[in-house]
């Protein structure tokens, strides 16, 4: 084996890990006197230099292909996916420097690049072992960066929660993947569905795809394995809960809808109305259909946003997998327009929560009261981030609704068989719509409560917005600028 | 030339953004000379294709947009579109003019205003269907705001219950129209295209209904009416005027352009039943605004009640049906709006109340004469008196309803007879009741709050808003070939193919 062409073709994630490398000894050696403000500033822009250095490898000339039998995979639709996984894993840092839970910068700077290349290593590979190792590295990564605000009790509750549902979910999906193994004979996902075809009815095969759906699912979170992601995003520090509801989706729903559509092609079975047939879509239907009943009601009562954000994160969840259900190349492309956009617009949301946060101290509705009148540009961002959750054109979150509902009536051989799951996604969006224009009426209608409190955001959490919301509006006029690099192999 | 409707709304509001949202002269001269020009460019750009179109439509813009999906960047008008966009140019002007007197972030109210017009423009403007419904969905959120930020009592109940209501109605028109787009084969959007594809019967059955409440919930459809009285009364003058003027329209519209050409045998199943609601929502509306006491309530049912108009000439499916619904909707778009007006700014901006009770003691025909004056010649309109625009309306809508359900036609008449009776009611009361009775002290304190001040007088913008509006149903009234030799050859174009195919317009 070359392990120079090795380190080539992971040059991206290398110069990641480097560069979290160097941030954590430098944090501990040479900055170590420096006041903590400071030391989350410039780490953050190593970290960003870094990023763009991963970047630009990853928009050069990397090699297309499948190699180590499909251990590594690289083409140009997982080159933007993972150039999106920098973008975010930047964001992240940047949004960390805006709070100050944490004197250890470099600990926590280190642990996020750490599960952004388990995020990056995911949508990079076709064999369930290595998913599953890339899957335990983002996931320990995100366990600890829940719990990273020691001295929060909210913050080690949630950590510990997000663990024990994790521990288990991961065991699940470790038990699903051995017994695939045992059926199939195969760690290769795209070898694996040449042997299970014909056999969806199966009770092993079956099971397996139970258990592995239950791992999957509970990384996206949706119901019934939901019930960790409204204490995680609540209780974790705000740049940790604005990685988990990024970074973590990409992958993972990426990596979802690669074992499903690619090693699961044979068994996919049906969830359409009258037209049941055994295999992952109709374990899929239930969760999505739960999860957007679910997610959108349960945001009905929240009083703080970032419970919101997290429920809401659910019926998104539900909304993505319909995509899925399609079960066609359209869908995988909506599924992948949308969770784009989606992390894009939950990065920038989560941005917003942050710098709140730091002025109230608290995400609580009424800190977001007025705040069109205090500072019209957050106010126009965080604006511009839940329309675009809501579906209102010309955001992007509109477009990709719309393309999934095509998507998932599109099917080739039953058109219109999942009509019931997109008639409830739509009347579901009307409540969500209704939460939103809430959290938008309190932002632009009401005036501040009592004595304004001064919001201040720096320059450069300022730019990481403004890209954040002119790309979600580029992105929904101009969709085509991302189909045109989603082209699988 | 027509495109420019829609690109100067989105000029316009953009540029009240930038400027300062203290000061009010800057961003009230830049709206009128806004809704100026976006008048002006549709005047002229419907008399520019006008004369081509006996051919069915006029091709404005084509441009490829999301190929993947056979989206397409696709403009074009039909005399259907072209009278309603002239509408929205007039309404847009007008809605300025009666707007002068918002002081608070002046800025921002008109690049909602502006928002909410191109939407309304790109509506009429879209033959593709993605298009028109993205066009359709970006007019809810600004109606929201324009409601919820300068409204006035019941603002946050009505502002949400309608955004819930819009939004409702085209969460039910994407599905309808993602699944038409489906079952053609999914290769293009274009709204010639779908109505030329032969749904089966069985598909039109369930999807026509979908798609045509979905849009007549936005036209006040009985039973969903309710978010639009209570909208009305709660929005700012300006935004009630669009709102009855212009988007309660787009609803009207959507149910013709698109649930109709696309799903004529659902049409044709469905069409009783459409028709009982639309008559329900005539004899209803008309019932319910006899018995309020609030004035813009009043007007707020007479709009359930004139749309049902709309909806009985749409189901009736013919030819004279289809002609007096569109003359309707223009007719309907100016009244309603003028009266919202004469209500919203004239009365209730000055006097504070819009209870009927209290109007009565004030003698405001003695005091603004010219609002007196203004609202009795709308009320007349409203009526249904010859001379003007809504009499021609509503009499074709009755003809093609007797054609095909007699009994409707019965049904709408003694509507129209309530309409007379709440007009007049309604003038009486507000306008010509002092003579009989005392003032009382909590009258007197009333007057002596207008009359007198500044703002006792009808303004310049106001009178001139009032002329622009009634001239144009007195011309329409008197002359009603200028719109319907626009409508009529539209109805012969070849969208229109399935609903001759399946019986209609005859």
């Amino acid at each position: 084996m070359d392990y120079g062409l090795l380190v080539k073709r992971l040059l991206p994630e290398v110069i990641m890990i480097v560069t979290a490398l160097v941030v954590l000894a430098a944090d501990l050696s040479l900055w170590r006197r420096f006041p903590a403000r400071w030391r989350r500033t410039v780490a953050a822009f190593t970290t960003s230099m870094g990023c763009l250095m991963s970047c630009a490898v990853l928009s050069g000339e990397l090699e297309i292909g499948v190699f180590y039998k499909g251990m590594w995979v690289f083409d140009p639709q997982i080159g933007l996916l993972k150039e999106v996984l920098v973008g975010l894993i930047a964001a992240t840092v940047w949004i960390h420097r805006e709070t100050s839970f944490t004197r250890h910068v470099g600990e926590f700077v280190l642990l996020t690049v750490l599960g952004g290349v388990g995020a990056m290593i995911l949508v990079s590979t076709e064999s369930l072992l290595l998913a599953f190792v890339a899957l335990e590295l983002l996931s320990l990564s995100l366990y600890v960066m829940t719990a990273f605000a020691k001295s929060e009790l909210a913050s080690v509750e949630a950590g510990i929660k997000y663990f024990l549902f994790g521990s288990v979910s991961a065991a699940c999906l470790l038990y699903g993947i051995s017994l695939l193994y045992g059926i199939t004979g195969e760690t290769n996902i795209a070898a694996m569905s040449a042997t299970l075809a014909g056999k969806a009815g199966d009770p092993l095969v079956f099971l397996a795809l139970v258990l592995v759906s239950v791992g999957l699912g509970f990384k996206v979170a949706v119901a019934p394995f939901h019930l960790w992601a409204p204490d995680t995003y609540e209780g974790a520090p705000t740049p940790a809960a604005a990685f988990v509801a990024s970074a973590s989706k990409v992958a993972s729903f990426f990596f979802l809808a690669k074992i499903s559509l690619l090693g699961w092609k044979t068994v996919s079975g049906s969830g359409g109305w009258h037209a049941f047939a055994p295999g992952w879509s109709p374990i899929w239907c239930v969760m999505a259909a739960a999860s957007v009943v679910f997610g959108n009601i349960a945001a009905l009562a929240q009083t703080r946003l970032k419970r919101l954000l997290a429920c809401s994160a659910i019926a998104h969840a539900g909304y993505m997998v319909t995509g899925l259900l399609a079960n066609t190349p359209g869908g995988e492309r909506a599924l992948v327009y949308y969770v784009v956009t989606y992390a894009v617009a939950s990065v920038g949301a989560f941005a917003v929560v942050a710098v709140v946060e730091k002025a109230h101290g608290s995400d609580h509705m009424e800190a977001f009261n007025g705040l069109g009148r205090r500072d019209p540009y957050l106010a126009i961002c965080l604006g511009v981030f839940l329309l675009s959750f809501a579906g209102i054109p010309p955001l992007a979150g509109f477009f990709g609704k719309f393309y999934l509902f095509v998507a998932a009536l599109g099917t080739p051989d039953s058109p219109l068989s999942l009509l019931w799951l997109v008639v409830l996604s739509a009347a579901m969006s009307c409540v969500a719509l209704y939460y939103y224009v809430l959290v938008l009426k309190r932002v632009f209608v009401l005036k501040p409560q009592g004595k304004p409190v001064e919001i201040e955001v720096r320059w450069m959490t300022r730019a990481v917005l403004g890209i954040c919301s002119l790309s979600i509006l580029l992105l929904g006029l101009f969709p085509q600028s991302l189909f045109d690099r989603l082209v699988p192999r | 030339m027509l495109v420019w409707t829609l690109y100067i709304c989105f000029i316009g509001g953009l540029i009240q953004w930038l400027l300062p949202s203290e000061d009010p002269r800057p961003s009230r001269i830049a709206a009128l000379l806004t809704a100026f020009a976006a008048l002006v460019f549709a005047l002229g750009g419907s008399l520019q294709s006008a004369p081509i179109h006996p051919s069915g439509f006029v091709e404005l813009a084509r441009g490829t947009w999301i190929p993947q999906l056979g989206i397409r960047y696709y403009l074009a008008v039909d005399g259907i579109s072209l009278t309603l966009i002239v509408l929205t140019g007039l309404a847009g002007v007008a809605g300025v003019l009666f707007s002068w007197n918002v002081k608070e972030r002046v800025s921002h109210f008109f690049g909602l205003y502006f928002l909410l017009l191109a939407g309304c423009f790109g509506v009429f403007l879209s033959f593709d269907l993605f298009l028109l419904f993205a066009f359709y969905e970006l007019a809810i959120l600004p109606k929201y705001f324009l409601i919820a930020m300068w409204g006035s009592k019941n603002r946050d109940y009505a502002s949400m219950k309608l955004a819930l209501y819009s939004f409702l109605g085209s969460a039910m028109v994407l599905v309808g129209v993602v699944a038409a787009h489906e079952v053609s084969g999914g290769h293009s959007f274009d709204l010639v295209e779908l109505a030329r594809f032969p749904y089966s019967a069985e598909f039109q059955n369930w999807a026509f209904p979908l798609v045509f409440v979905g849009f007549a919930i936005l036209a006040g459809l009985w039973p969903f009416h309710t978010w639009a009285p209570m909208g009305h009364s709660a929005a700012p003058t300006a935004a009630s005027m669009l709102l009855a003027g212009v988007v309660m329209k787009l609803g009207a519209y959507g149910a013709l352009r698109v649930a109709i050409t696309l799903f004529p045998l659902g049409a044709m199943a469905w069409r009783d039943t459409i028709g009982a609601l639309g008559v329900a929502g005539i004899v209803y509306g008309a019932v319910v605004a006899l018995t309020q006491r609030d004035f813009k309530f009043v007007i707020g049912y007479s709009s359930i009640s004139h749309m049902g108009f709309v909806v009985l000439g749409l189901a009736s499916l013919t030819t004279v049906g289809f002609s007096g619904a569109v003359l309707q909707m223009f007719s309907h778009g100016i009244i309603g709006g003028l009266l919202f007006a004469v209500v919203g700014r004239m009365v209730y901006d000055r006097t504070h109340t819009r209870d009927l009770d209290a109007l009565a003691r004030l003698d405001l025909s003695r005091v603004w004469p010219f609002a007196a004056g203004t609202f009795v010649l709308a009320g007349l309109a409203s009526m249904g008196m010859p001379g003007f625009s809504g009499f021609v309306a509503e009499l074709k809508v009755l003809i093609g309803a007797w054609q095909v359900f007699p009994t409707f036609a019965v049904l709408a008449g003694v509507g129209i007879l309530v309409g007379v009776v709440y007009t007049l009611r309604v003038i009486q009361r507000a306008f010509f009741a002092v003579a009989t009775g005392e003032t009382t002290p909590d009258a007197e304190s009333i007057r002596s709050l207008t009359v007198g001040s500044e703002v006792s007088t009808i303004s310049v913008p106001e009178r001139l808003g009032a002329v622009l509006l009634l001239g144009a149903t007195v011309v329409i009234g008197l002359q009603p070939k200028l719109l319907l030799d626009w409508i009529i050859p539209a109805l012969q174009s070849p969208l229109f193919d399935g609903v001759r195919k399946a019986g209609g317009l005859q």
